[in-house]
């Protein structure tokens, strides 16, 4: 990499000389070597013949010196004195051109370093050559070095910084083992290394001078040749290298990253990429940005529409109070138990839900959970409706199930040409009233907080059913088709709401005595015959020791009726007989049957009553159906 | 996720419902960063928690330079309720004595490949441990990601963080082939010539997301309208990926029981 690197920064001019090449590969060792050059450059700066004096012997100290010495005329000399030839004008002479680099290196180094990037480009060995060439213009007077830098010249002011530049790239290169960090000190150093190698050369090279006279010519047209290759745009891209290293290295330089040249690929990604982001900047960000700017618009209506509903705010304070609870409280509760959705969201859920409460007619309102789909997920929230405000059930879904059982008596009927089939549909279980068993919460969902709220449709026992022999993901629509065996009956909908029903019925826990029986005193562990479904807030509730609710799980109790089998809570006889009621948890019983319409809730795997019973008996429950499963 | 961006990323993944109390998150910011100088590690991630019955266990890796170079996974168990007993010890696959809790799930004695030889008839006893490294390494193995851009591999073959990587943009977001899983490539070889002159050696060195099988096993959703990115893993429920684009925040966690979700492809 060096040797590359070198190559790369000795593009000040291109000479097709393989021997000038070689002179400025010399050349460029010397340039590394020569870290005194710095005095030298000031000194030059002041004193260009002391400066000019001083190099030779700097530059030879490495051993390249004798090289360069040997090597054709002061080819770098010549790039050094051009530029200055052309910056102090024609009719330098070959004395007052090492003086004058040194003036005209600190100049052009002014210059360099805005047009630092245009000579940049990759001309490699070439640029030395053209360097190496320049020198000799010097040493064949000015006649030449005027063509020369006429010829410069006209390759443009590009040109002049462009041999600066390839003199403040030598010079940067030399002290590169320094560092990068103070590239223009470098670069006025380089340069006036440059120019003194070049001199050196010169110095040292008077006498071969002659046989380099044919060289600036030749020089000038690779110069001219190199650039025009570089500026020459791509097919593909409309970009040309030229520019794009002279970007490059702009970039780098003010940035000045660590180590650049390792991440050297990828800035140079960047610059290209940054070429079509200006173009489609507006018409990207437009559509990118569109659905966040949506769903802020329409989360800041939600926390708007509650500023606006100060004035009745006292007024409806009270209702509120009863409907929605406090989500942040339940939050910092949940939070402390490691589950929770971060503080954002749960308060967009919690104006959310005031949103709910506002729009319906709610009595109780919950936030329930969420539950994650593969495109979008459900923020669920569990409704209670005020008395006489319940919207209307859709009986719909009673007529087919008439119909079912209109089409096996059809069947029946037709003796004379179908064979008569013998299969009774069994008569579908009639799904629970509202505010009844699974139905007793309403439950609503959206997907995101500030998007409309809707309302599942209540839950029918074959659902259930269904629900628990299939496994599907959620997508985030709800009307998405359920594909299944056995076929689930609904959509997506129907099926979260199934799931919803099992999840409250199976893991809504509260503590021993929280809630009891009305019309008992609440002593939690009776086992209380007949079943109730209703329950209440026990006043009298002191609170149970922390340590006792974690140690023993039979203090907490369901307060969710189970779900039979069947798949509602009270048990429906479809067969309108009576049976043995059973009311232990006789696990392989699971089809037992209870009295006919009385007090149902007989859960099957429960002791006693199904409402608040310990948590400690669902452990036999699962017990039970794993052996169940085994056999 | 990196252990300096902690909190950040917690709220970031936060939406998967499954966090650390506020406690658990000052004590690890505490120990991830003790890891660190212990372990000389140059990165430590928190790898995230594997929910058991009794305890759980909370999960650090630490990195060296390379990226992909095998790395230390470091656990530390807490037991529930009170008990506040925390082991950490390296794994490598080897272990130093444990509580051996054995989970009631049947998995247990398919977990390790070992185990299939014994499978006919002994009832080898698998200590917790062993079952917990080899569920972190394939949970790693199949489901740990980062974006396209995050890490860069240098001529020499070694894997470093890129600093210039500054995010995905929005289009390349919510596309699966902008993630990489994080483990060496095993299909790269198999793509077609063309996509691979499409290739960018340096990046594109790891097996995207986008050949995953099953196919749809990962659920890309956006979040906070499109301020940030989500991956769930589908095959192993409880993995969260987080980024937000156009920046350099991303990171994966794993909060969930450890279990791989054999019933993938009938839940799609």
């Amino acid at each position: 990499m060096p040797s590359s690197f070198r190559n790369f920064f000795l593009l000040t001019h291109f000479m097709e000389d393989s021997t000038t090449l070689k002179q400025e590969k010399e050349n460029q060792e010397l340039v590394e070597a020569g870290q005194p050059w710095e005095e030298m450059v000031t000194a030059s700066s002041q004193d260009p013949e002391s400066g000019l004096s001083e190099p030779p012997e700097v530059e030879q100290g490495p051993e390249a010196g004798p090289q360069t010495r040997s090597s054709p005329p002061g080819i770098p000399q010549s790039g050094a004195s051009t530029p200055v030839d052309d910056l102090t004008g024609p009719g330098a002479s070959t004395p007052p051109s090492p003086p004058q680099e040194p003036s005209t290196s600190l100049s052009p180094l002014a210059l360099a370093r805005q047009d630092f990037m245009a000579p940049w480009q990759s001309n490699k060995t070439t640029s030395v050559i053209s360097e190496a060439g320049t020198p000799p213009s010097d040493h064949l007077e000015q006649p030449s070095d005027k063509g020369e830098s006429t010829s410069h010249q006209t390759c443009q002011s590009e040109g002049n910084t462009f041999q600066l530049s390839q003199q403040t790239k030598c010079h940067l290169y030399g002290p590169r083992d320094v560092s990068y960090n103070n590239s223009k000190e470098k670069e006025l150093r380089f340069a006036i290394s440059q120019e003194k190698d070049s001199n050196s050369n010169y110095d040292l090279d008077q006498p071969e001078s002659g046989a380099s006279e044919m060289a600036p010519n030749m020089l000038e047209i690779a110069i001219q040749n190199a650039k025009a290759y570089l500026l020459k745009a791509s097919s593909k891209s409309g970009l040309n290298l030229y520019d794009h290293l002279s970007e490059m290295l702009t970039k780098v330089l003010d940035t000045r990253p660590e180590n650049p040249v390792d991440i050297i690929e990828n800035i140079s990604q960047d610059v290209k990429m940054a070429h079509f982001s200006k173009k489609l900047d507006t018409l990207q960000n437009e559509n990118e940005m569109l659905p966040t700017y949506e769903i802020a618009e329409k989360q800041k209506a939600l926390f708007l529409q509650g500023n606006l509903e100060g004035a009745d705010q006292e007024l409806e304070d009270e209702i509120t109070e009863h409907a929605l609870p406090n989500v942040m409280e339940s939050a910092f509760y949940f939070e402390q138990a490691g589950v929770g959705l971060g503080t954002d969201e749960t308060y967009r859920i919690f104006l959310a839900l005031k949103q709910l409460t506002d729009t319906h007619p709610i009595q109780k309102c919950r936030f329930w959970g969420k539950i994650l789909g593969l495109e979008m997920n459900y923020i669920v929230a569990e409704v209670e409706f005020r008395e006489g405000e319940d919207e209307e059930e859709v009986e719909e879904e009673d007529v087919p199930e008439e119909r079912d059982n209109g089409d096996s008596e059809a069947d029946e009927a037709d003796e004379d040409e179908l064979p008569r089939s013998f299969y009774k549909a069994p008569q579908a279980i009639p799904k629970e009233e509202s505010r009844t068993g699974a139905n007793k919460y309403v439950y609503f969902v959206c997907n995101e907080p500030g998007r409309p709220w809707v309302k599942l449709p209540a839950v029918t026992p074959a659902q259930i059913v269904i629900a628990r022999k299939i496994k599907k993901f959620f997508t985030g629509r709800l009307d998405t088709p359920i594909v299944s065996y056995p076929p689930f009956p609904g959509n997506e909908s129907n099926y979260l709401r199934a799931q919803i029903a099992r999840i409250s019925a199976g893991t809504h826990v509260s503590p021993l005595g929280f809630y009891h029986f009305g019309e008992e005193e609440g002593e939690e562990e009776e086992e209380i015959e007949g079943g109730r479904d209703s329950f209440e807030e026990n006043p009298d509730f002191e609170g149970i020791q922390v340590t006792d609710l974690v140690e023993s799980l039979s203090n907490w109790v369901h307060h969710v009726q189970h779900i039979l089998p069947q798949g509602r809570c009270n048990w429906f006889n479809p067969i309108q007989k009576s049976e043995e009621e059973e009311e232990e948890e006789e696990e392989e019983d699971e089809e037992k049957e209870d009295e006919k319409g009385e007090e149902p809730d007989y859960a099957e795997q429960e002791v006693g009553p199904p409402l608040l019973t310990p948590i400690s008996e669902d452990l036999v429950e699962i017990l039970a159906l794993m052996l169940m499963a085994a056999d | 996720m990196d252990a300096e961006s902690l909190l950040l990323s917690l709220e970031l993944a936060s939406g998967s419902g499954q966090g650390l109390s506020p406690d658990r998150r000052a004590s690890l910011l505490t120990s991830l960063t003790l890891v660190k100088r212990d372990y000389r590690f140059d990165r430590v991630l928190f790898w995230g928690r594997i929910l058991g019955l009794v305890a759980d266990y909370y999960i650090a890796q630490g990195l060296s330079e390379d990226q992909l170079a095998p790395r230390k996974t470091l656990y530390r168990w807490r037991r529930r309720p009170e008990e506040m007993a925390t082991q950490t010890s390296v794994v490598k696959g080897r272990f130093m004595g444990d509580p051996s809790h054995e989970y009631e799930h049947t998995e247990v004695q398919k977990v390790n490949e070992g185990e299939k030889v014994f499978e006919e008839e002994v009832v080898v006893q698998i200590k917790e441990e062993t079952r917990l490294v080899s569920v972190i390494d394939q949970i790693d193995k199949a489901v740990a990601i980062v974006p396209r851009g995050a890490l860069f591999k240098t001529p020499f073959g070694s894997i470093n963080v890129n600093r210039t990587f500054e995010g995905l943009s929005l289009s390349e977001a919510k596309k699966l082939s902008s993630y990489f899983h994080f483990k060496e490539p095993v299909e790269l070889k198999n793509k077609t010539l063309l996509e691979k002159a499409d290739m960018d050696p340096s990046l594109d060195f790891m097996d995207s997301l986008e050949h995953d099988i099953p196919k749809g096993s990962w659920s890309i959703q956006m979040e906070r309208g499109n301020a940030l990115v989500v991956l769930r893993s589908l095959l192993w429920p409880g993995l969260t990926f987080y980024h937000t684009p156009r920046t350099k925040n991303y990171g994966y966690i794993y909060v969930g029981t450890g279990e791989k979700n054999i019933d993938l492809p009938f839940m799609l």
